[in-house]
């Protein structure tokens, strides 16, 4: 398949990019191109995947899933994970703010442990319960 | 503080002189480079305790061999090490081999080995061992033959002679040896110990320490062999099987242990590294061909390890174990095989050795040759666990799974004398991590009791000494030494 | 001894014991789960990534976000459990013994029981690799445990051998947590675990992913100080002069998950090539009412299935109290089911022929991936009985299927019936 997207409403990142769709196991190379403003999109097979290759062009993002240290609490970390995909350019960064924080237990899953991270607009949330050292 | 006598090497040689020696009135101490004891070329012994048939009559260790089996009845029942007499086959594939087994077999008998037979009848042999390949023609059966676990001897030895007032100091390597007034001052990195006599059973670097005091009339070759160890259920044997032997090892053998496994190898390679326990390829291929040629339906899926063990081999090709000319040095060097089962009979002569050195041998009042047998979660009836776990609860606790292994087992092995501070002495002393899983659910456990026990922060928990640390930081701390290299730059 | 009698005993705390607990409670039985942890979750609990749920909730949730609703659901129905209990012990006659710290050696008598204690890592001693043995080798889960769980990194720069998918997701993890993964190392020709790991755990960070090489030497007598790799052949063996060094502190080992089933093979089930019991259709042991489900069964690759199936395993369980249990029930006629072409094991292991009109879940994994093939079940007449299309197979995917009372002509006559994926006759003219 190959569609043609017109730039009007927003800016396209310049260049191309070869994405390999995991929208399915099948793994189509889809080619996606900014050519004059117009994004050209080529080589996926359904629309799952043009969706998918047009956003890993245009802005990337990933749910971010790690730890947390936990003072006084029954292990010295808690899992957490981003409420929204975060902009994969900032992966790093919320990385290292994430590792900064110590949080006293008790906990309880979905708590929010660091609201808007870097002014991002996403938070920061338990992934379980965890109680006080016992 | 002058010693009586100072022991350099903390292997089942050098411990089975110090506990000999510990019956009598001396002041002794013991010296092992590594951070454990048993850490040299005793740890990947095949443990099989041999009848003595094998080595030739000109050779001292045949001698010391035929003995030595003998003492380990009576040293086990002190002791209380895993020991068994299951007896042992040389297997013959072919017909023209019947007359060596006929002629270890005579020679054998004369030498005072009890019960030796050679077997011809095929099923008599396969009902003995069904195991056993079917192109059997003939075996020599040795019943006297028998399973030791060489580490745990070792450990027992050690126990017995800390009880009987022997000193032990692990990490301490020697690295310099002054003799003079007829008194050895041996220097190591965490300090200097004075001596009357010296023994040097230091293994692999026994030409080492002897070269320290000028004799350099032996030299001591590293001898690798390879095993691949399997797990429990995958096949059970009888018997130890080895082959017709070569010039230069008695074969791949295939060998059941104490504990259930069964284990295939040695192989035999001559190389240079003394240190070099590393496993290859073309060996591990080797000792499966070989391994099969005598048990043909070897598990080789159930594999659950493979090791390396170093043996000491001397250019004589026999013990060294000499009166030097240096007065009141002592070398027992050149320990290959048969020398685990030797070793009561070693140590013996090396007393003999020290009495004609003009030591006073005055057997201690208050020795006792008993070391208790260490207490085991296995053994226990289901009514002496109950009660064992209302005196501790570190009993109800399990930390291996694959050899059910409870807390309180490892707290004790901590805690015993010369006792384990790695995770690989725990490994040896009581099993967590010797099973299937090698260690994948009991090591963090493992790892968290020594801590504990011990004092000291996780990342300075070893697997086996100085430079072995299992964990390097904290989760966290990269990021955050990052973080502030970027912010100082 | 401490003495407690329990309709259904469940071994194991984790995602699959959960499950089938949750289920035998609603049918208001008295249960009882055995975890010998220090928290309910198991394994699911250090899977803090996400991909977890799309079956059983319709979103996507993290390993403990998963786990932790089944916990709470747990908590709400009151279940009672055990925590740092070991089981060392059951008997066919449906004695379990076990210990714990409080109450030290307990005796549960239980009228079924349902096996979930999950399985264990491959070591390298199950692969064979050649080298020192020196501090710095884990499997990827034991890894995973300490970096999650534990706090502690076990080293800065590593190579893991094996492109499964704990093994990438480990890759990602410890790059996220500053450390260094200079290769994922894996044997056979494709990468064998999920394409989506692939591009997110690895070539979102550069890491090379070198298919067809294996780790053929350890470097390092204290600490590893790196690894060779070399290239194989199609059998596997070495391609000599293709050895690469590479340096690093840690080698991770993701080679493969096997049942964990020392307790059922002493208590005298059979246990099947593959590491787990024998079952038949209602995921019954060889020992009459014993269930087995989860990883202990099988190795899943969704944790959603390892639910479905512990639920499963909950609802035959609940059967076998009402219809069977102390009926004394002679098992009738069973067929054998086999794993034939591109099939590496089937489970169940055998159907009763009294169960033929029941619908029929089967599970299964291939050998190598395919696409456009037919999965077609034979009888010993060489009968097809049942086929279905898939586009795709893929050997880290377990495959399940369900055949319907209605679809199926299986002949009860029948000794044993054979599972095989094979190409589709007409690949050649319509594309799909």
């Amino acid at each position: 398949m190959s569609v043609k997207t017109n730039g009007n409403e927003q800016e396209f990142p310049e260049g191309y990019k070869d994405i390999r769709c995991i929208v399915c196991p099948t793994g189509c190379l889809v080619h996606v191109e900014n050519l004059n403003g117009e994004l050209i999109i080529e080589g996926h097979s359904c629309k799952r995947g043009e969706e998918y290759a047009k956003e890993e062009f245009i802005a990337p993002k990933r749910i971010l899933t790690t730890t947390i240290r936990i003072e006084n609490g029954f292990l010295p970390l808690i899992p957490v994970r981003s409420d929204k995909p975060i902009p994969k350019d900032k992966l790093e960064e919320t990385l290292k703010e994430i590792a900064h924080k110590q949080i006293e237990a008790p906990i309880k899953m979905g708590d929010i442990l660091i609201e808007n991270v870097l002014g991002l607009d996403i938070n920061i949330i338990a992934s379980r319960d965890l109680i006080e050292k016992q | 503080m002058i010693y009586d006598v100072i022991i350099i090497g903390g292997g089942v040689t050098g411990c089975c002189i110090a506990r000999t020696l510990s019956k009598y009135d001396l002041k002794i101490c013991l010296l092992e480079k590594e951070a454990e004891i048993a850490s040299g070329t005793t740890k990947a012994n095949s443990g099989v305790i041999h009848a003595g048939y094998a080595s030739p009559r000109e050779y001292v260790k045949r001698h010391l061999c035929i003995k030595g089996n003998k003492l380990y009845t009576q040293a086990a029942e002190e002791l209380n090490f895993p020991f068994e007499r299951i007896g042992s086959f040389v297997v013959a594939l072919e017909d023209n081999q019947i007359k060596q087994l006929e002629d270890d077999r005579k020679k054998g008998i004369e030498d005072g080995i009890p019960g030796l037979e050679v077997i011809l009848d095929k099923n008599q042999i396969k009902q003995m061992e069904p195991n056993l390949t079917d192109e059997v023609v003939g075996v020599l059966h040795a019943p006297s033959a028998g399973l030791a676990s060489p580490y745990e001897l070792t450990f027992a030895l050690a126990e017995n002679a800390v009880m009987n007032g022997v000193k032990f100091f692990r990490n301490h390597e020697v690295v310099k040896i002054k003799h003079q007034d007829y008194t050895f001052t041996v220097r190591t990195y965490q300090g200097e110990f004075q001596g009357r006599n010296l023994i040097n059973a230091a293994g692999l670097y026994a030409a080492r320490i002897s070269n320290m005091l000028g004799l350099d009339y032996f030299s001591i070759m590293p001898r690798k062999g390879e095993y691949i160890l399997f797990d429990r259920n995958a096949i059970q044997l009888n018997k130890i099987l080895f082959p017709i032997p070569t010039k230069v090892s008695k074969g791949i053998l295939v060998c059941p242990t104490l504990h259930g496994n069964t284990f295939i190898g040695p192989n035999a390679q001559n190389i240079t590294d003394r240190e070099d326990i590393s496993t290859t390829t073309a060996g591990l291929k080797e000792i499966l061909e070989g391994g099969m040629k005598l048990v043909p339906n070897i598990p080789a899926r159930s594999s659950i390890r493979n090791f390396a063990g170093l043996r000491a081999v001397p250019d004589t090709y026999d013990f060294i174990i000499d009166n030097t000319d240096v007065y009141g040095f002592i070398n027992v060097a050149g320990i290959l095989s048969p020398g685990l089962t030797a070793t009561f009979a070693i140590a013996e002569k090396v007393i003999e050795f020290l009495e004609l050195l003009g030591l006073e041998l005055k057997v201690k009042e208050d020795y006792n040759p008993v070391r208790p047998k260490p207490e085991r979660f296995k053994d226990f009836t289901k009514e002496e666990l109950d009660k064992k776990i209302q005196e501790d609860p570190a009993w109800a606790r399990i930390i291996c799974r694959c050899e059910t292994i409870p807390e309180k087992e490892i707290i004790n092995a901590i805690h015993a004398s010369v006792g384990a501070n790695t995770i690989d002495g725990i490994k040896f002393r009581c099993r967590p991590g010797m099973g299937r899983c090698q260690g994948g659910f009991c090591r963090p456990r493992v790892i968290e009791i020594l801590s504990r026990e011990l004092n000291k922060p996780y990342e300075e928990i070893t697997k086996r000494g100085e430079d072995t640390n299992v964990l390097v930081v904290k989760t966290k701390d990269l990021i955050l030494k990052d973080v502030l290299r970027g912010a100082s730059e | 001894m401490k003495k407690y009698e329990v309709d259904v005993a469940v071994i194991g705390g984790g995602s699959a014991g959960l499950a089938a607990a949750i289920i035998v409670k609603k049918a208001e039985l008295n249960v009882l789960i055995i975890e010998r942890d220090k928290e309910l979750g198991g394994i699911t609990l250090q899977c803090i990534h996400n991909g977890f749920g799309l079956h059983e909730f319709k979103e996507e949730l993290t390993g403990p976000e998963y786990v932790q609703r089944f916990i709470n659901q747990a908590k709400e129905l009151n279940i009672p459990y055990k925590l740092d209990t070991m089981v060392f012990e059951f008997t066919p006659e449906k004695k379990i013994y076990a210990v714990n710290k409080k109450e030290g050696l307990i005796e549960i008598k239980a009228k079924a029981i349902i096996l979930a204690m999950g399985c264990r890592e491959k070591t390298r001693g199950a692969i064979n690799i050649p080298g020192f043995r020196p501090a710095g080798i884990y499997t990827a889960g034991q890894a995973q445990r300490f970096v999650n769980i534990e706090g502690y990194l076990p080293g800065r720069t590593y190579v893991i051998l094996g492109s499964g998918d704990i093994g990438m997701i480990m890759a990602r993890r410890l790059t996220w947590e500053g450390c260094q993964v200079k290769a994922v190392v894996e044997i056979q020709p494709y990468v064998s675990g999920l394409l989506r790991n692939e591009v997110q755990c690895l070539e979102d960070y550069g890491i090379p992913l070198i298919t067809s090489y294996t780790v053929t030497k350890i470097h390092g007598k204290d600490r590893v100080k790196g690894v060779t790799i070399s290239k194989v052949d199609r059998n596997f063996d070495r391609v000599i002069g293709s050895d690469k060094f590479i340096e690093c502190d840690t080698l991770l080992l993701s080679v493969g998950l096997i049942p964990e089933n020392e307790l059922t093979r002493e208590a005298g089930a059979e246990i099947s090539q593959m590491g787990g019991p024998v079952i038949d259709n209602n995921l019954e042991t060889t020992i009459e009412g014993v269930f087995a489900c989860g990883n202990v069964l099988q190795v899943h690759d969704l944790v959603d299935l390892v639910t479905a199936e512990a639920k499963r395993a909950g609802l035959n369980a609940i059967e076998y109290l009402k219809e069977r249990y102390n009926q004394k029930i002679e098992r009738k006629e069973q067929i054998k089911c086999i794993a034939g072409e591109n099939v590496n094991y089937v489970k169940p292991d055998i159907i009763n022929k009294s169960d033929l009109s029941k619908d029929l879940i089967f599970t299964f994994r291939v050998k190598r991936p395919d696409r456009r093939i037919l999965i077609q079940f034979k009888d010993d007449k060489n009968r097809i009985v049942f086929k279905r299309k898939r586009r795709y197979v893929i050997p880290s995917e377990m495959i399940e299927l369900k055949l319907n009372s209605s679809e199926q002509q299986i002949d009860p006559e029948c000794k044993s019936l054979e599972v095989e994926v094979v190409p589709r006759p007409e690949v050649l003219i319509e594309e799909d």
